[in-house]
C-alpha cells in the first residue's frame, strides 16, 4: 500500500528493507549512526540530516560510523564490495569526493574492465548534491557531470520519493559501482511510496508531463522547476513535455529523441555548471541523432560558470529558476 | 643430510625456493624482453625483493586478500597467480590474466585473493581494509593485507588506513617494502622518521622491522603478525628492508644510485643466494635439488613466454566489453 512519504524517509526505508533482506548489505559513513563511542545516546544523529536515523536500532553493527577519512572508508567500502559485501557508503556531500576521488574513479570504476571482466564491485556511494541550502561553495555543488564522465560508474539522481526508494534498492542490488545523488532540497518533498520493496530500473527516463510543443529535459530538483515553468507556459497555451532522466549513466537518450521528434524543440535544464554538463551532453547527442526534427536551436538552462555563492541573494540567482526555463522555452517558440 | 633445523619442512623449503626463483627468472626474462622492445608500456620489476613476497605469502590462503602495488609481479606469483596468464597479460594478449586490458600494473586474480596490482601509489591500503572488513563481517577467517613501498607509505591513504584498521580492530596486515628509493628519491630524503615501523606506535598498532632479504626472518615475523590478525588481535605493520635489483621502471638509467651499488647488492644482498647458502650449509637441502628447481623454473618461464608470444591479440570487439556487469 502506498503512503505519502518524504524522500528522506523513502531512502531510509530502502536501506532498511535491503538490510533486512540481505545480510551482506552494510551501511557506513561519517555520523550515519552518530555518537559512536560518545557518552550520549546511541544513534544520536542517524546521519548529518537524519536520513539513516533508526536503522542502528534495527540492524546494529551493520551500520558503521567512520572516522573523518573519506579516502580510507570509501576505499574500504569499495574493497569490501569485491570480497562479498554489498556496502552502501555515505559520502555526506558529493563535494567531498575531491578527498577520495582516486578510490572512486581509478579503483571502483576501473576494476571490471581493467581486470578483464573478472571483478564485480557492487558498492553504492550515497551523497548529497545541489544548492539552495545556503551551504556555500564546498557543500552545494552539482558534480553529476564529473562522475557521469567516468566509464564504469553508474550515476543516479532521483527527483521524488518514489524514484528514490526504487532507484536506491536497484543501486544496492546492482553489481556495478553506483553514485547515488540525493538533492538535499528534496529530502522533505513527499510523494506516494509503496510500503513493499520495488526497484526502478536504470536507464529509463520518466515522462512526468506530456506536451506537444517543447521538450524539457531535467533531473533532480530541476524537474520541479521545469514543472513550474510548464504550468506557467500552459496558461499561455504552450504545452511542454518534461523528461526526468532519473539516471545519468546509463542515460535514456531514446526517450529524449522520441519526445523531440514529437515537439521539435529541446530545452535542457541542469543545476550543474554549464561546461561539459549533462545539459551540454544531452544537447549534443540529441542534435546529432534528431537534428532533422528540431524546429529551433536547442536551449541550455544551467547554473553560471561560477562556484556556488553563499549569500542567499546570490545563491538564488545562481540556481536555474522556473523563469529561466520559461524564457528558454519562449526562445524556441519565437518565429 | 642433517635434521631440519628450520621452521619449515623440507618440502616447504623447496617450495619457497621455487617461488622465489620463479619470481626472479620471470623478472630477469622481462628485463631482457623489454630491452628488446617486445613488451609495451611500463614494467616495474620485483627482482631482489623475492624473500618478502614469498616469506609472507606462504602463510596465506585464497581467502586472504592482498592489495598489491605497481611492482606487483612478485606478489602475484607468490599468491599463486598463473605465470602463463601473467606473461600473456604483460604481452597484451587476449589470453592474459585480464584479457589484455590491465597489463603489468593491473594484474589481478580474485579467485586467488589477489585484488590487483595498482598503478596508484597507496591506493591499495583502503581496499585491503575493505577486504579485512568483509572477512570480519562474513566471519570466514581470512585477513586483508596491503603492500606499499617506502614511497607510497607517505600517502595519506596508507596513514588513514592504519587508523581505520586500528579503530575497527580489523584482521589486517600492512607490509611496507622499503627498498630505499621512491622511484629515484631516497627514503632518507622523503621520510621524516628512521623507520616506518616507528609510525605504527602512532596508530596504536605493533610495528616490526625485518631484513627483507632474509627469507627466514620474513617468514617468522610474518607468521606472528598474520596469526595475530587471524585471531582477532587486530592490525600490524611490518617493514621489510630490501633491495631492488633493477630501476624504478625498465629503462631507468639509475643515475641516482651510488657507484657499485647494484653490484654490491647482487653480490651481498641476494635473497636467493642467501637462502641457498643457509639451507645447504645446514646440510638440510641438497644443492642438487635446488639446481633441479632452477632448470624447471627456467623451462616454465620459457614456455610462458613462448605461449604469450604465440597467443592472439584482443580484437576490436573486446574494446567495449566488460565496462559494466550490465548497462
Amino acid at each position: 500500500m502506498a503512503r505519502n512519504l518524504s524522500m528522506k524517509d523513502a531512502i531510509n526505508e530502502a536501506l532498511d528493507q535491503e538490510m533486512a533482506r540481505d545480510p551482506t548489505v552494510i551501511v557506513m559513513g561519517e555520523d550515519i549512526v552518530g555518537g559512536s563511542g560518545s557518552p550520549g545516546e546511541d544513534d544520536a544523529w542517524g546521519g548529518v540530516l537524519g536520513v539513516t536515523k533508526g536503522l542502528y536500532a534495527k540492524h546494529g553493527d551493520r551500520l558503521i560510523d567512520t572516522p573523518l577519512s573519506e579516502s580510507a572508508y570509501i576505499g574500504a567500502a569499495i574493497g569490501a564490495s569485491t570480497c562479498g559485501l554489498r556496502p552502501v557508503a555515505e559520502l555526506m556531500f558529493l563535494d567531498f569526493m575531491g578527498v577520495c576521488f582516486d578510490q572512486i574513479f581509478n579503483q571502483a570504476a576501473k576494476f571490471r574492465y581493467m581486470f578483464g571482466g573478472k571483478a564485480e564491485t557492487p558498492v553504492t556511494i550515497r551523497a548529497m548534491v545541489g544548492a539552495g541550502f545556503r551551504a556555500a561553495a564546498q557543500h552545494s555543488q552539482m558534480l553529476t557531470p564529473i562522475v557521469t564522465h567516468i566509464p564504469g560508474l553508474k550515476v543516479v539522481c532521483p527527483s521524488n520519493a518514489y524514484d528514490a526508494k526504487g532507484l536506491l534498492i536497484q543501486s544496492i542490488r546492482d553489481n556495478d559501482p553506483v553514485i547515488f545523488c540525493e538533492h538535499k532540497n528534496l529530502y522533505a518533498h513527499e510523494s506516494d511510496v509503496p510500503e513493499e520493496s520495488y526497484t526502478v530500473p536504470f536507464g529509463e527516463a520518466n515522462i512526468v508531463r506530456e506536451g506537444a510543443d517543447a521538450t524539457i529535459v531535467a533531473y533532480g530538483l530541476m524537474v520541479h522547476r521545469a514543472s513550474e515553468a510548464a504550468e506557467a507556459l500552459a496558461k499561455e497555451g504552450i504545452q511542454c513535455e518534461i523528461v526526468d532522466l532519473r539516471t545519468l549513466s546509463p542515460i535514456d537518450i531514446d526517450s529524449v529523441v522520441e519526445s523531440v521528434e514529437n515537439t521539435g524543440r529541446l530545452i535542457c535544464v541542469d543545476e550543474a555548471n554549464p561546461r561539459c554538463s549533462i545539459a551540454a551532453d544531452v544537447t549534443a547527442t540529441l542534435s546529432q541523432e534528431a537534428f532533422g526534427s528540431l524546429k529551433a536551436a536547442p536551449q541550455l538552462v544551467t547554473a553560471p560558470h561560477t562556484p556556488v555563492p553563499f549569500s542567499p541573494a546570490l545563491e538564488d540567482l545562481y540556481i536555474p529558476s522556473a523563469e529561466h526555463i520559461v524564457d528558454a522555452v519562449r526562445k524556441t517558440m519565437a518565429p | 643430510m642433517n635434521d631440519n633445523v628450520f621452521p619449515l619442512g623440507n618440502e616447504d623449503l623447496l617450495e619457497a625456493y621455487r617461488t622465489m626463483k620463479t619470481i626472479r627468472e620471470f623478472e630477469e626474462r622481462l628485463h631482457v624482453d623489454f630491452g628488446r622492445g617486445e613488451i609495451p608500456g611500463f614494467v616495474h620489476l620485483y627482482a631482489g625483493e623475492e624473500a618478502a613476497a614469498t616469506g609472507i605469502m606462504m602463510h596465506l590462503n585464497d581467502q586472504d586478500r592482498i592489495a598489491s602495488t605497481h611492482r606487483g609481479h612478485g606478489h602475484c606469483i607468490a599468491k599463486g597467480v598463473d605465470i602463463n596468464a601473467m606473461m600473456a597479460e604483460i604481452y597484451g594478449k587476449v589470453t592474459g590474466a585480464c584479457r589484455g586490458k590491465g597489463g603489468s600494473m593491473h594484474i589481478a586474480d580474485l579467485s586467488k585473493g589477489m585484488m590487483g596490482a595498482n598503478g596508484i601509489l597507496g591506493a591499495g591500503s583502503p581496499l585491503a581494509c575493505g577486504a579485512a572488513l568483509a572477512a570480519k563481517t562474513l566471519g570466514h577467517g581470512g585477513i586483508g593485507m596491503s603492500f606499499t613501498g617506502d614511497g607510497a607509505s607517505n600517502q595519506g591513504t596508507f596513514l588513514e588506513s592504519l587508523n581505520l584498521a586500528a579503530i575497527w580492530n580489523l584482521p589486517m596486515v600492512f607490509v611496507v617494502e622499503n627498498n630505499g628509493y621512491a622511484e629515484s628519491t631516497s627514503v632518507d630524503y622523503a621520510t621524516a622518521v628512521d623507520s616506518y615501523a616507528d609510525r605504527a606506535a602512532g596508530f596504536g598498532v605493533p610495528g616490526v622491522i625485518v631484513d627483507g632479504t632474509d627469507f627466514f626472518a620474513v617468514y617468522e615475523a610474518a607468521g606472528e603478525i598474520i596469526r595475530r590478525a587471524r585471531e582477532g588481535g587486530g592490525p600490524s605493520l611490518m617493514e621489510c628492508k630490501m633491495v631492488r635489483f633493477f630501476g624504478h621502471f625498465e629503462g631507468d638509467a639509475q643515475t641516482y644510485r651510488g657507484a657499485g651499488e647494484n653490484e654490491h647488492n647482487r653480490a651481498n644482498r641476494d635473497c636467493l643466494k642467501l637462502f641457498r647458502a643457509r639451507v645447504t650449509e645446514a646440510d638440510v637441502i641438497d644443492g642438487g635439488d635446488l639446481d633441479a628447481i632452477d632448470s624447471e623454473v627456467l623451462a616454465a618461464i620459457e614456455q610462458a613466454v613462448e605461449q604469450a608470444v604465440a597467443a592472439p591479440l584482443p580484437g576490436a570487439a573486446d574494446l567495449t566489453t566488460d565496462v559494466y556487469v550490465r548497462y
